[in-house]
């Protein structure tokens, strides 16, 4: 039996599903991060196991017991809230203390609780004050502060560090990895950001209106997306998507990319062949990272399969640490990732080296993943 | 993510008759607040529409008479009278006030130094009872004592300003008095829409090469739409519910030379005995402000819905 | 807006500037000037006022009329001055204010923090009273004060601005707290609080700024109204309005012009001492009251 599990849960709100029949189950102490493009479902589920929002149908458990009726307050969450939702007219001692004021605990044990929290957080020197006077970094500890007070069987983020500038961002989700691999409390983070997503997740799960794309440890989703949608969506800069054709070929299937005016670029499909072969003569996406389409000498040493190709590049953009090659297959632009001192110049040919390792392929069709 | 409407719902089925009474709550706070308006707003509505097509005299009876008393309402000068100085009166106030309003607004938009001054002085009439308004300005335009005396002592004395005596004229006397109390205010919702104008647009239109004036005739009054909207709505609704000021100022006189259907339907009601009358009278305006109010609320709600 | 309007204004000739603050003063003048002659003509004695020019400073200083007009004039039939009015009008406007703004902060909590199928028809019908002429009211009103004996008390007049106040009052707490981040109402939620807590604990507390502007707005709507006091009250509950309109239009005796804006100014000067001292509340309540819906 898992911690939390979430088992064919519908949402609707009027005639709206928002949530179709979503099945998730995470152990306890997981990081599990709904991740999804605005308006996918993925705050509206983090509602409903918050018991803010009341579910449509299915079940929600926490360690074993049904939540579905119970009133936020009975739940054992906390939460922190996009917005930090700090009570304005109070300080931020009292902003921490107020559910155990709620609860009832006397003065002594929550003036404690507080202090400690606070010290953990480093905001000590800030109980006095009011949420006005804090700065957005400050803010965000004390709802964490508030959160983590309650010593709640599970964490609710609703992306908290959507509101801060970039530089903090980053701070933060390494202070909140770290609170969590030393505290070991379950946690459910919603986030639109996939690079977050990456970097905190043991679990992820991506959302598209309502309906659960892939659930799985940040690996599994990057690695091998289970459709088109979480292809494009995780990664950055994005996965390309290639229109591409499977061709019986002479010896084996080949994997046909279009160039254009040139004759199209033709590559083995070496350990994908078998997979592919219902795909022969159909359209097909092919789907491989920048970073696992690169100049010669960058390819990967450990790859078992790495291909060639001549391709003109349309625009370079170095970065510093890269340079990015556009060029264009199948009619689309396709990213390539290349050293930054690798030579090379808009408009003239360039042989890039495809890793076949880390490729996928999708039905044109259906958009799910054949191999 | 979540819409407004669904964000703040508590959780539906929490158990116990504690946690029911809590969901019940919300309902039950609301509910006398609610109760009274059902009776005191719509039940007297409805009432009051009930007792136009009544023989209602002194007090209410409950004899039904048709539409004998809306028959008797349109063949009464006294009405017809109401109904030509509210058209008078309604056109010329919400027209000065606007053009008052909207000049006002835009001199002050000026960087004018003091404005924190003017600005309160051209809005403290809206903080007086119209009775005070109209007591004030009831002697200040009597022909032998106010304005035409001071005329008089000033050395032009061949002054004449008798309006308020002068069944033709004293309505715009009520138009004077009025537009002194309103047009301040006419003035602060023009200068809040002044003031929430992109200043880029601005900056754009001056690169193109538009004067003060054009940016004003071009740019600025287009976008003042809303507060046009709005002030003609408030105006119009004060307008037709005009009662306390052509009381105190003229007592709907000479004669009833400034009746307006308000007075009009105080006089039938209680001191003419005609309570049906009077009551088809409400009803009339009922529906002159309806005509006016119901599809700018009915705007606003769409409007808002959309905002969100 | 002013900051464009100041670059220009810079370029503009000194004479079109002058000729600006001089159109700005004679606005400030016509303003003004009405409440100068009350103010001047009060302390004139009658003689100077029938025979001088009313925009003249006095000649004479009396401080009678005031005393006429505050407990001493006559209202109807009795020589009381206005004073016992004054008391009526305060014994009306404080629990008329008092309840219906209580009521219209509940209100507007459920309506935006606890909102219910149907609450949105409930609220229509709360915006859109507002709106109603009162006369259509005036006749069934009149009726159900007389059966339930309120006719012609103070409590009538106090429920009957009640009743009709709280359109107005939801309709201004509603706007502000629709404002109000639900997520703060969430997280009280999980904190434990339930529908009075968050109300008492996180609502108020922040509401000083609306709780203001809603005192201000019906303050001055129910100390100036004249209609319901006109029709509902009795020679012993008039408010201040019906009692200054009554002295002023006495059609016996000498009209006393100086007692008459004595009597005015005292019926002005609370809601213009709650104008100067929180004028920018007063500004936003009109705003709310008309601009928003």
């Amino acid at each position: 039996m898992a911690f939390l599990e979430i088992v064919d849960l519908e949402k609707s709100f009027g005639n709206v599903r928002v949530l179709k029949g979503i099945n998730l189950e995470v152990e306890e102490g997981d990081f599990l991060v709904l991740v999804g493009p605005s308006g996918c479902g993925k705050s509206t589920l983090l509602n409903t196991i918050a018991g803010l929002e009341p579910i449509s149908g299915g079940e929600i458990r926490i360690n074993g017991r049904v939540v579905n009726d119970l009133a936020p307050a009975k739940r054992d969450i906390a939460m922190v809230f996009q917005s930090y939702a700090l009570y304005p007219n109070m300080t931020v001692a009292g902003n921490i203390a107020f559910g155990m004021e709620m609860r009832g605990i006397p003065k002594a044990e929550r003036d404690r609780k507080v202090a400690e929290v606070a010290k953990m957080l480093q905001i000590d020197h800030l109980l006095d004050r009011r949420p006005s006077r804090l700065s957005g970094g400050q803010r965000q500890r004390v709802a964490m502060g508030r959160a983590l007070v309650r010593d709640p069987q599970v964490f609710l983020f609703d992306e908290p560090l959507s509101n801060l500038d970039a530089k903090l961002r980053v701070e933060m989700r390494t202070e909140i990895k770290r609170l969590h691999s030393s505290m070991g409390t379950t946690i459910v983070y919603v986030t639109h950001d996939q690079v977050e997503a990456m970097t905190l997740a043991t679990k992820i799960a991506v959302l598209k209106d309502g309906v659960l794309q892939q659930f799985g440890t940040p690996d599994e989703v990057y690695n091998d997306p289970a459709n088109i949608f979480v292809a494009d969506f995780m990664g950055s800069p994005a996965m390309n998507l290639i229109p591409a054709r499977v061709d019986a070929g002479a010896a084996e299937p080949m994997l046909v990319l279009d160039r254009g005016s040139e004759e199209p670029l033709r590559l083995p499909l070496n350990g994908a062949a078998p997979k592919l072969a219902n795909a022969v003569g159909g359209d097909i996406f092919f789907g491989i990272r920048p970073e696992a389409l690169t100049d010669p000498d960058s390819a990967d040493r450990t790859a078992s399969h790495v291909a060639h190709g001549e391709c003109t590049i349309e625009v370079v953009e170095p970065t510093g640490s890269d340079t990015f090659a556009i060029t264009r297959l199948g009619g689309k632009p396709v990213v390539a990732r290349l050293r930054a001192d690798a030579r090379v110049r808009a408009g003239e040919p360039m042989r890039l080296a495809f890793n076949l390792d880390k490729t996928v392929f999708f039905d044109a069709k259906t958009e799910q993943r054949i191999a | 993510m979540s819409t407004i409407a669904q964000a703040s719902v508590p959780p539906a089925r929490a158990s116990g008759a504690r946690a029911r009474l809590q969901n019940w709550l919300p309902r039950l706070v609301l509910a006398p607040s609610f109760a009274a308006i059902l009776v005191f707003v719509y039940g007297f509505i409805l009432f009051t529409v009930y007792l136009s097509f009544t023989d209602s005299t002194i007090l209410p009876r409950y004899g039904l008479v048709g539409w004998a008393n809306y028959e008797r309402l349109w063949r009464l000068p006294n009405w017809w009278i109401a109904l030509e100085n509210l058209a008078i009166f309604g056109a010329l106030y919400i027209g000065i006030c606007v053009v008052i309003g909207l000049f006002l607004a835009i001199l002050l938009d000026q960087k004018i130094r003091g404005e924190g001054v003017l600005r309160p002085i051209y809005l403290y009439p809206m903080a007086l009872s119209f009775i005070v308004t109209g007591t004030a300005w009831k002697w200040f335009l009597d022909p032998g004592i106010g304005l035409e005396q001071v005329m008089h002592h000033w050395g032009w004395t061949s002054f004449h300003f008798t309006w308020i005596k002068d069944t033709e004229m004293a309505i715009y006397c009520v138009v004077i008095a009025a537009v002194w109390q309103s047009s301040g205010f006419v003035m602060a919702m023009f200068l809040a829409g002044l003031r929430g104008i992109d200043n880029e647009i601005l900056r754009a239109a001056q690169i193109d090469g538009a004067s003060t004036f054009q940016i004003y005739r071009r740019i600025v009054i287009p976008q003042l739409r809303p507060a046009f909207l709005s002030a003609f709505v408030v105006l119009a609704h004060l307008a037709i519910k005009s009662y306390d000021l052509v009381v105190a100022l003229t007592n709907a006189g000479p004669g009833r030379a400034t009746e307006l259907p308000a007075t009009f339907m105080y006089s039938y009601t209680f001191a003419r005995n005609s309570m049906g009358v009077g009551a088809a009278s409400a009803v009339i305006m009922l529906m002159m402000i309806a005509s006016v109010i119901v599809p700018y609320v009915y705007a606003e709600i769409r409007g808002g819905g959309n905002e969100r | 807006m002013s900051a464009e309007a100041g670059t220009t204004g810079a370029r503009q000739s000194r004479l079109s500037r002058a000729l600006l603050y001089a159109l700005l003063i004679v606005f400030a003048v016509y303003y003004l000037l009405p409440l100068f002659v009350m103010l001047v003509n009060s302390v004139k004695p009658l003689s100077e006022i029938r025979g001088g020019n009313m925009l003249a400073l006095p000649h004479e200083f009396t401080t009678a009329p005031w005393k006429s007009a505050w407990n001493e004039a006559q209202i109807g039939v009795s020589a009381t001055g206005l004073a016992p009015y004054f008391i009526n009008s305060i014994l009306m406007v404080v629990p008329a204010v008092a309840i219906s703004l209580i009521v219209g902060a509940l209100n507007g909590y459920v309506l935006t923090k606890w909102r219910f199928p149907g609450a949105n028809v409930v609220f229509s019908l709360l915006l859109l009273s507002c709106f109603i002429p009162f006369q259509i009211v005036l006749i069934p009103m009149a009726r159900i004060l007389g059966i339930i004996g309120l006719a012609g008390s103070i409590s009538g007049l106090v429920l009957v601005h009640v009743v009709y106040g709280i359109g107005f009052t939801t309709l201004f707490f509603r706007n502000y707290y629709e404002a109000f981040p639900t997520e703060l109402i969430r997280a009280a939620q999980i904190d434990g609080a339930g529908f009075w807590r968050i109300f008492t604990r996180i609502l108020l507390p922040s509401s000083g700024p609306i709780v203001v502007v809603t005192i201000i707005w019906q303050f001055t709507n129910i100390w100036n109204d004249f209609l319901f006091g006109a029709s509902f009250s009795g020679f012993d509950s008039m408010p201040m309005t019906v009692a200054l309109n009554n002295l002023v239009s006495s059609s016996t005796g000498v009209k006393e012009y100086n007692v008459h804006f004595a009597g005015a100014i005292i019926a002005a000067l609370p809601t213009l001492v709650v104008y100067i001292v929180s004028g920018r509340y007063f500004v936003r309540g009109l705003m709310a009251g008309a601009v928003k819906g």
